[in-house]
Formats: structure tokens, sequence, C-alpha cells
């Protein structure tokens, strides 16, 4: 593989432009917060932002913010990810590995439905059953 | 603990994003001896009395998390290298900056692995703030050795806004690029170029 170079990048850049969907504009409120304190590094918060990321590219979302920051004070459940989504609950997911990161954004981003078994904070009271969110 | 020497960089750098330095300069040189990982920021740097009491765990300025008496990143960083006979070194002056620079060595069994680099890169040049940021990253186990450099604002005005997935997703294939570019070189002509 050749080294890309910053031309090339804005290149890319353009071109994804052009290919700006529905999807985008519906998800441009939308916020992914990974807690990348010295906790959630050492438990693995780096590939969780990676796998977000991946997940985002094959899912065709280029509008959701992603952001990092430190310690959320959950750090026997890191790697810890907060989610804001229009019209849902905000969400703190624990244990989020690569695998669950996926699949928050298929199932909470794209499909508007929580991943009951990693909801660690904040859900509203009135839609958490015992055991989870509905 | 962390488990990898790119675990121990991205906690150091992360201090100086979250010291609210304006100007922060890495340099991750890795050859076949060793991996050196040089951190500085023109941060609020330390006192004397607060550089002292640096590699305590049980320790902190209070400034991250007002409630806390803990603070583990370097108290992490100096106990992996005294477990694995590596070298590290702080520099702090108030008002000024602080520099941090940690060697492991690559034959003591005792020292981490290396780390993704990428993600690692990917990770500290994203992090929210209005800092400058550059990463000179140098490779001398490759045959002829390689060598980047990114810049944050660069990145930022290529990319567009870096907290936008679209701007994750192109800085994410082109530290990629730079990261994974090469096929290794024959052995044959990397010998040659030894000898």
């Amino acid at each position: 593989m050749a080294k890309m170079t910053l031309e090339e990048l804005r290149k890319l850049r353009e071109e994804q432009k052009k290919g700006l969907s529905r999807r985008d504009v519906e998800n441009k409120d939308t916020q992914i917060i990974v807690g990348m304190g010295t906790c959630g590094i050492a438990a693995g918060a780096k590939e969780t932002l990676n796998a977000f990321i991946q997940e985002l590219e094959d899912s065709e979302l280029n509008n959701v913010r992603v952001t990092q920051t430190g310690c959320m004070g959950l750090c026997y459940v890191e790697p810890t990810v907060e989610v804001i989504v229009p019209g849902m609950p905000d969400v703190i997911y624990g244990k989020v590995d690569a695998d669950v990161a996926r699949k928050i954004v298929r199932k909470h981003i794209i499909n508007k439905a929580l991943v009951n078994d990693h909801v660690y904070d904040k859900p509203a009271a009135d839609i958490v059953e015992e055991g989870g969110a509905k | 603990m962390h488990r990898s020497i790119c675990d121990f960089a991205l906690d150091v750098i992360q201090n100086s994003i979250e010291a609210h330095s304006q100007l922060i300069v890495i340099d991750f040189n890795e050859s076949d001896e060793d991996v050196v990982v040089f951190v500085a920021d023109n941060g609020p740097g330390m006192s004397a009395e607060q550089l002292e009491r640096v590699r305590d765990p049980f320790f902190t300025n209070g400034k991250k998390h007002a409630e806390r008496k803990a603070g583990l990143g370097l108290p992490f960083l100096a106990q992996a290298i005294e477990l694995s006979g590596g070298s590290f070194e702080i520099d702090s002056r108030e008002g000024m900056g602080t520099s941090v620079k940690f060697r492991f060595s690559k034959a003591d069994i005792d020292s981490p692995p290396v780390g993704n680099i990428e993600s690692t890169f990917f990770a500290a040049l994203t992090f929210p703030g209005d800092h400058e940021m550059v990463i000179n990253r140098t490779d001398s186990t490759e045959v002829p050795p390689d060598s980047y450099s990114l810049t944050r604002s660069e990145l930022s005005e290529a990319c567009g806004d870096l907290e936008t997935s679209g701007a994750l997703i192109l800085l994410k294939k082109y530290v990629h690029s730079l990261e994974a570019h090469s096929e290794k070189w024959p052995e044959e002509k990397a010998n040659s170029l030894k000898n």
C-alpha cells in the first residue's frame, strides 16, 4: 500500500461530500462519546473507538459526532461509552468491546433500540424493566 | 495496568491534553532494540513538590477529578519501567510545560508489547480540543528506516471537523496508509543493505 498524501486525502473528502445521504441528515445530532481515561485505555477503549469508526463507515454514516472524554466514573465496566440519539434516552453503555460497539451502531443508532445487556446508567426510569431497558 | 507501550504513550499524551496544553509534540521511535517515546507540552507544568510525588499513585493535584485521591497513569508507567529495566524521565516547570521520555527495551521479557500504533495516533489526534499536536514517528526496524509526521491542524483542514464520523473515517484511512504502507523489503535486499 502506498502512503496517502494530504492532497489525496482532500480529494477523498470531496468524494465523500457528494455521497451525503438522507441517513446522514437524520443523524446529525447523534453523538458517541468514548471514555478514554487511564481506566478506559487499560480496558481497550482504543479498540472500541476504532470499531465504532469502522462500523460507521460500513453503515455509511458520515455525520455522527464521535468524541472522547476522560473517566466517566464507571471504571469497573470500562470501556464506557455515552450515546446520545435525539428522541431516545441518553445512555451510558459499559463493557463496550469492539463487538458491542458495532452492535450499538446497528441497533441503537440505526434501529433506535437499546442494547439492553450493556446499559449501565441514565436510561429514563419509565423505560427500564427489571434486568435492563425494554 | 496497561497492556502495551502504546497504552502508556496514549495515557501520557492524554495528560497533556487534559492539562489544556496548546502544543503537544510526540516522538515515537522504534528500533530493533527498543521503543523510545517522548511527549512534550506547553501546559501549566508542575511545581517541584508535585513533580516529586508524580510516581505516587495516591497523589493527584485534584484538578481532573476533584473528589478523587488517586492518579494512576504515571505511577503505572514508572512501575512497568522499573519491572523491565527501561528508563523514565520527567521534567516540568510551572507555567512552562512538561516533558516525559520513556524507553522500553525489546529484549527484556517484562517489557510490554508495542501495541497498536495506528489506533494510538488516531485516538491521540482526535481527542477534543483546540490544541495543536505534532506526532513524529520513526521506525528503524525497517530497512531503510521509515518516518512520517502527523500535524493535527493540517489533518483537520484536509479531513474536516475531527469530531464528525466522516472526517474520522478519512483520518483512519490516512493513518493506516502511513503506518501500513510498506510491504517489508525482501529479506535478501535488507540484508545486503545491512552488510
